[in-house]
């Protein structure tokens, strides 16, 4: 079974829970007076789920055909290298690193570590260029973000802040 | 109509609001020159920057400013190293690159300068003709034949996904229209579908999905696949010279760049079409209508064909704006998220945008003119250096873009659980490019789902029950088009298909 397929029964999957919340447990908190409306928060979920597993089965059983012609995808699975894809998960944990990283770290830290881990992982080695680069970049998109636009970034380390 | 020129005139013509065309054209054009970085994805990254600008026409302006200058980038990346930013512009390179080949990369450049405006100004004009015209007839729509055309407009964009796409393009707006159920809606103060997340109380962020299904997934495909950011010859790409075109071949292409606009503004209109498909068709057509000689210099280096795709594809993003602003419909990924960051906005798109907030219609109009002319007289003397940003190397350009979409989705809800859904959907969204399932479906029935469920339930309401399907004639006749739209495309392929094969029973 081809990639899209596989995808398409997950699809499924996701919408026969969805459906089995909108169907079986969202009516259950329903207040009575809400009861007698001809739209209930479930209805237009139930229509959308009946859609869905319809529509993704009609994919999973293979109903629909590509054409027969030479598709021209936009990525090549097989021309993928081993080293873009470690490349890519290593990029993909840092931004969840970022994620975690943030709050305690603050701001300029973990931009900081983020710019210059990243551009690591993507094989750069100047050190000195890097660090600059990444520092620079910090410093003036929090000026930027805190400063101009007026929306706060916490920039030190929480423990810096004095409270 | 004068007097909307007038509204539309004094709010474009302040000095915030040029300096923020300006700089949004100049930043669109910069990105939207970085092969792989499309106007979605820049407009996805500048939508908490105009947010946070708070005046609807101010932000309107920002990133209709940012949409025309990726177009225009996007076309300078095709013709200078044949690395088309977007596809709408991967026409464009048919015929651009094998100039910039011969050594005429600066004719390229202004051929393509002069169709976009003159594509973007045309397309401008047929706008101001036609919205309020059409918003006026939508002003006569109820509920139920809003949340029909609702569905005819996500149907079309289904339908235009292509041959063997359309069931995937449907299944993809079903599960954009289910992320928007998640969280408290505006008719239910119930959380619904949350799984008793706290975070998921008010639904996942719109730009936080925007970010997901485009910039991630854009920037991830640099990573896989180093061939895609390659620059070769972009060193070439700083000395451009011969900006000049001659008289001959400026009264060649004026018609071509009137038959574009005129008729990629209308392949523009219509939903789900837009900016690519006019250009491809704008190409073709005119290779057809071409004389035999002039035929053969097509995909050699003919100015026609640098002419055709970017007035066409130019004058499409204008049309596009047609039902955003008078239905509140968005045809296409980039108008779903301009739709987004205007309700973000405290603006509700549709018929009444003209009645209720002209200044926000007109302002938007006339910075379309002052887009375009920017730039034409900023861009075209300022290329040869804007092109170096091309030599930007890849490892310091990809983790800046992966920051930027952080950074988006982080000031928009200053929630860290926020950073970890964009990657969650990214990783997802990388996958299902990589099986060929369309992503902008999925982002248009988002932003969509919230309004298409207001209007159902309305209907619902009002007619006690389902109703309203049969018992308003227009309702029925949309709906009855939009089932069309969905089955009559897999219904022909099927049929060619079996007629190529020989063979009369189904499979």
């Amino acid at each position: 079974m081809a990639l899209d397929r596989w995808i398409a029964f997950c699809v499924l999957l996701l919408f026969v829970a969805y459906g089995y919340g909108a169907f079986f447990t969202m009516d259950g908190q329903l207040p009575p007076i809400m009861r007698r409306s001809p739209i209930w928060p479930s209805t237009f979920p139930k229509v959308l789920a009946i859609g869905g597993i319809l529509v993704s089965l009609w994919i999973v059983l293979g109903f629909e055909k590509a054409p027969e012609t030479e598709k021209v995808t936009e990525t090549n699975l097989s021309r993928l290298s081993r080293h873009g894809v470690g490349q890519a998960v290593a990029l993909l944990v840092l931004m969840v690193a970022y994620a975690f990283l943030l709050r305690p770290l603050g701001f300029l830290g973990s931009t900081f570590l983020f710019l210059t881990v990243g551009s690591y992982i993507l094989g750069e080695r100047r050190y000195v260029m890097m660090t600059v680069v990444a520092a620079v970049a910090a410093g003036v998109v929090w000026y930027l973000v805190d400063q101009v636009l007026g929306v706060f970034l916490l920039p030190l380390p929480f423990f810096m802040m004095g409270g | 109509m004068l007097e909307g020129l007038l509204t539309g005139l004094s709010t474009a013509f302040t000095l915030t609001n040029i300096t923020v065309v300006i700089a949004g054209c100049i930043i669109g054009t910069l990105i939207g020159m970085l092969p792989g970085l499309g106007p979605m994805s820049i407009i996805a990254i500048m939508i908490p920057i105009a947010i946070t600008m708070g005046d609807p026409s101010t932000a309107l302006i920002l990133l209709a400013g940012v949409y025309y200058g990726a177009v225009f980038g996007g076309s300078t990346s095709s013709i200078l190293i044949n690395a088309p930013g977007v596809a709408s512009t991967v026409a464009t390179s048919f015929d651009g690159y094998p100039l910039t080949r011969q050594g005429k990369a600066g004719k390229a450049l202004t051929v393509a300068a002069i169709s976009s405006f003159a594509g973007g100004t045309i397309g401008a004009v047929l706008l101001m003709v036609f919205a309020p015209a059409l918003a006026s007839v939508a002003l006569l729509f109820h509920s139920s034949e809003y949340f029909a055309l609702m569905v005819v407009g996500l149907s079309a964009i289904a339908a235009f996904a292509g041959t063997g796409q359309i069931g995937k393009a449907v299944l993809m707006t079903l599960l954009g229209l289910i992320l928007a159920t998640v969280g408290e809606g505006v008719l239910f103060n119930a959380p619904r579908f949350t799984m008793g997340v706290m975070d998921l109380q008010s639904g996942f962020g719109f730009i936080t999905i925007a970010m997901a299904m485009f910039a991630l997934p854009e920037a991830i495909h640099l990573v896989l696949d180093p061939a895609r950011s390659k620059t070769e010859g972009g060193e070439d790409s700083s000395k451009i010279t011969g900006l000049r075109l001659t008289r001959n071949e400026a009264t060649s292409i004026a018609p071509v760049v009137g038959r574009q606009s005129i008729q990629g503004f209308f392949i523009g209109v219509l939903p789900g079409a837009g900016a690519t498909i006019a250009s491809f068709l704008g190409y073709a057509v005119e290779r057809n209508i071409a004389s035999p000689e002039e035929r053969e210099k097509f995909g050699k280096g003919s100015v026609k064909g640098v002419a055709a795709p970017e007035s066409a594809n130019n004058a499409a993003a204008t049309g596009s704006f047609v039902p955003l602003l008078t239905l509140g419909i968005p045809g296409s990924g980039t108008t779903a998220i301009l739709l987004g960051a205007l309700i973000a906005l405290n603006v509700s798109p549709g018929p009444r945008l003209i009645v209720d907030e002209p200044q926000v219609f007109w302002a938007v109009i006339i910075s379309m003119y002052l887009g375009n002319l920017v730039l034409l007289v900023l861009n075209l003397p300022l290329i040869p250096y804007i092109a170096r940003i091309l030599a930007v190397p890849r490892n310091y350009l990809i983790p800046f873009i992966l920051f930027f979409t952080l950074m988006g989705a982080y000031i928009g809800q200053n929630n860290a659980t926020e950073l970890l859904i964009l990657v969650g959907f990214g990783i997802c969204a990388t996958i299902l490019r990589f099986a060929d399932y369309p992503l902008a479906p999925l982002l248009i029935g988002f932003i969509l789902g919230p309004m298409l469920e207001n209007n159902f339930a309305r209907a619902m309401q009002l007619y006690d029950g389902f109703g309203f399907i049969w018992e308003r004639p227009m309702t029925l006749a949309l709906l009855c088009v939009a089932v069309l739209l969905i089955v009559l495309p897999s219904y022909r392929a099927r049929r060619a298909r079996n007629r190529a094969e020989g063979v009369a029973d189904g499979d």
